[in-house]
């Protein structure tokens, strides 16, 4: 159970609940009793400088690191501190990390294949054959994230934009209830950073979507409610015009 | 689209074509054409290219972990040697009394060691489907174990090559001991026959020399199946952005699993094949440097083609046989150098050089056609 804005929230309401969670390396505490939680549905932007948590928050939620302490839980009852990042992605988090990663020596339309939402197991990959209905999901995905003429395409030929779309293209595929996505648009032209606001909000329609980010603009154009990080905590919670008033806030981020 | 796997198709077509027309007309040459023709194939010739056979087949299966999966292991000497060991003992047990010292029941090696009875572990190997599967299974297994244990703790790249070494130096340590049972540091030798026939005739010679031919036509196959399935893209996808194909959801270690243990039993088949046509197994066959070649010869051919890797198999040793025989004390400068020239100059290899097999786009990025400014996504397109 968590207090916040002195509104009781159970868990159960939640698609994501983070709480009490301490990770430390080597002495450093990357995350300090952080607690959040994202409700089902929700598009969040998470800001805060460097070394404030955030991608340690997403190594937490995803598997990789384990906490040291507290509580993670998806949708409610799904412990994520006891599962490897394998079974939490099948489970239904995606994942798109900072720099783009995808499968340089494979086309387009491969990449969207290989995250297809279905069976992992290797044997039955032997011999996996694509359906028509799949093929059109992955159809219908390009055309969402506007690669469909780069079908063809290696993705390591394609832009460094074009492949965070890819890749977001991917975290669909995956069919997920919560993606996480952190910094989409690092490196990207003012127009992609555009269309990429424009991409997540359309995607938060139908889904749970934790944005990371640095760039304001971006943020302020993705409309959505904003937790601050600092020091491995939740410095303010609220729309950027709150956060962005907060003296807390100016003192250790906006302000610099 | 799979514009990758089409390009890999034509270089398959060729070795398939190359592989039966060798097994079928250097046996041909060999027994039917008189040896005063200019196309009779003499018998050492035959022994020769076997031996190349081998090596290629022991080379496309390190390319299927290396090349598609990026798992470079040092240590593929040892899969071959075990496999060479299992197809030993069983030559061994057919030599019965006709040893040195004519004991039906033990090899020479232990009669002079003054043993009294064959230990158990040699048990068995007198049977061929036996020995077959001891060729299979002791090589999947032990890749089996040590991947399960080296892929679930996450040891990945020079690690996991440094442990790969220390296995097959670990393993030639322990056979060069006499105690262990396999002959010591003179290994298995004096082979007489197999299934009944004669190991020396030219006719089986000729026979070992096809099954090897026709052994690396079917581990294309195999291995082209399993690269062009799902599986072999979840493999590229693992070699490109392990952690990528992690937080899709793939269980990374099991598809390594898989993939090494697939490659070790062709190892071992490639051993099993080996060891009658050269007439011994020993030790020297665990060699660090021995795995080490073999890296070589996948690089200086191509690797994550298949094809590229039977063509520099055969290519170095061709070039060794050459070169020891005239300029012996030269020979490991030049393969040191032509190591380097290659890692330099061809990073996808020979094959990644020639614009048919696809040189400049897919698998074969890099390259020539890189270096001359020549777009590298072409061929995809």
């Amino acid at each position: 159970m968590m207090m916040i804005e002195n509104r009781t929230i159970e868990a159960a309401d939640t698609v994501l609940y983070v709480d009490g969670v301490s990770v430390s390396f080597d002495g450093f505490k990357a995350l300090n009793k952080l607690s959040f939680f994202v409700l089902a549905g929700e598009l969040r932007a998470i800001i805060g400088p460097n070394g404030a948590g955030k991608t340690t928050m997403m190594d937490v939620v995803t598997g990789k690191t384990r906490p040291d302490e507290g509580e993670v839980f998806f949708q409610g009852d799904v412990d994520l501190t006891r599962l490897d990042e394998a079974r939490i992605a099948n489970l239904g988090i995606g994942r798109k990390f900072q720099k783009p990663t995808v499968f340089e020596t494979q086309t387009v339309f491969e990449n969207l294949e290989l995250a297809l939402a279905g069976n992992r197991k290797a044997m039955e990959s032997l011999f996996f054959r694509l359906s028509g209905e799949q093929a059109g999901r992955i159809d219908e995905v390009m055309e969402v994230i506007a690669l469909t003429e780069f079908r063809n395409r290696l993705a390591g030929s394609l832009s460094h934009g074009q492949k965070q779309w890819l890749e977001i293209g991917m975290l669909l595929m995956q069919e997920p209830d919560l993606l996480l996505v952190d910094e989409p648009v690092a490196g990207m032209t003012d127009a992609e950073t555009e269309q990429t606001a424009r991409l997540l909000r359309e995607i938060a329609q139908d889904h749970s979507v934790v944005v990371v980010e640095h760039d304001m603009e971006f943020v302020k154009a993705l409309d959505c409610r904003v937790t601050v990080l600092h020091e491995g905590s939740v410095l303010a919670e609220g729309s950027l015009e709150t956060v962005q008033q907060d003296q807390r806030v100016i003192e250790v981020y906006l302000g610099r | 689209m799979r514009a990758s796997l089409l390009i890999n198709q034509r270089g398959g077509q060729v070795l398939l074509a190359c592989m039966v027309a060798l097994a079928v007309g250097v046996p041909a040459l060999n027994l039917m054409v008189p040896a005063s023709s200019a196309f009779h194939v003499p018998d050492y010739m035959v022994g020769l290219v076997g031996k190349y056979l081998c090596f290629a087949l022991l080379a496309m299966a390190l390319d299927l972990v290396w090349g598609y999966c990026g798992i470079l292991s040092l240590g593929h000497g040892a899969f071959f040697a075990l496999g060479g060991y299992a197809m030993g003992m069983h030559l061994m047990r057919q030599i019965g009394d006709r040893g040195v010292y004519g004991n039906a029941e033990l090899p020479d090696f232990m009669v002079f060691l003054n043993w009294k009875e064959l230990p158990w572990y040699w048990h068995g190997f007198d049977v061929f489907p036996f020995a077959m599967l001891m060729v299979m299974a002791v090589p999947g297994v032990l890749a089996f174990v040590f991947g399960w244990f080296a892929f679930r703790s996450r040891v990945t790249g020079v690690y996991l090559s440094i442990i790969t070494q220390a296995m097959t130096f670990a393993l030639m340590l322990a056979f060069f001991r006499n105690d262990m049972g396999f002959g010591g540091n003179n290994g298995l030798t004096d082979f007489k026959d197999l299934l009944g026939f004669d190991l020396q005739a030219p006719g089986v010679r000729a026979a070992l020399f096809a099954a090897s031919a026709m052994a690396v036509a079917l581990a294309y196959l195999l291995c082209r199946a399993i690269t062009a399935s799902r599986l072999g893209r979840v493999l590229l996808a693992i070699r490109d952005a392990e952690s990528r194909a992690r937080f899709l959801g793939y269980r990374v270690e099991y598809y390594k699993l898989f993939t090494f243990t697939v490659s070790a039993v062709l190892a071992g088949i490639a051993g099993a094949l080996y060891v009658p046509q050269v007439g011994i197994i020993n030790p020297s066959e665990f060699a660090p440097a021995a795995s080490i070649e073999v890296v070589i010869w996948v690089a200086v051919g191509g690797r994550g083609t298949l094809y590229g890797a039977v063509l520099g198999a055969m290519l170095v040793n061709y070039a060794k046989t050459y070169f020891t025989g005239t300029l012996p004390e030269l020979w490991l400068y030049m393969l040191g150098g032509l190591f380097v020239a290659t890692t330099i100059f061809l990073p996808k290899g020979i094959v990644g050089a020639v614009p048919t097999f696809g040189g400049s786009g897919g698998k074969g990025l890099g390259g020539l056609g890189k270096r001359f400014g020549r777009p590298s996504n072409q061929a995809a397109e």
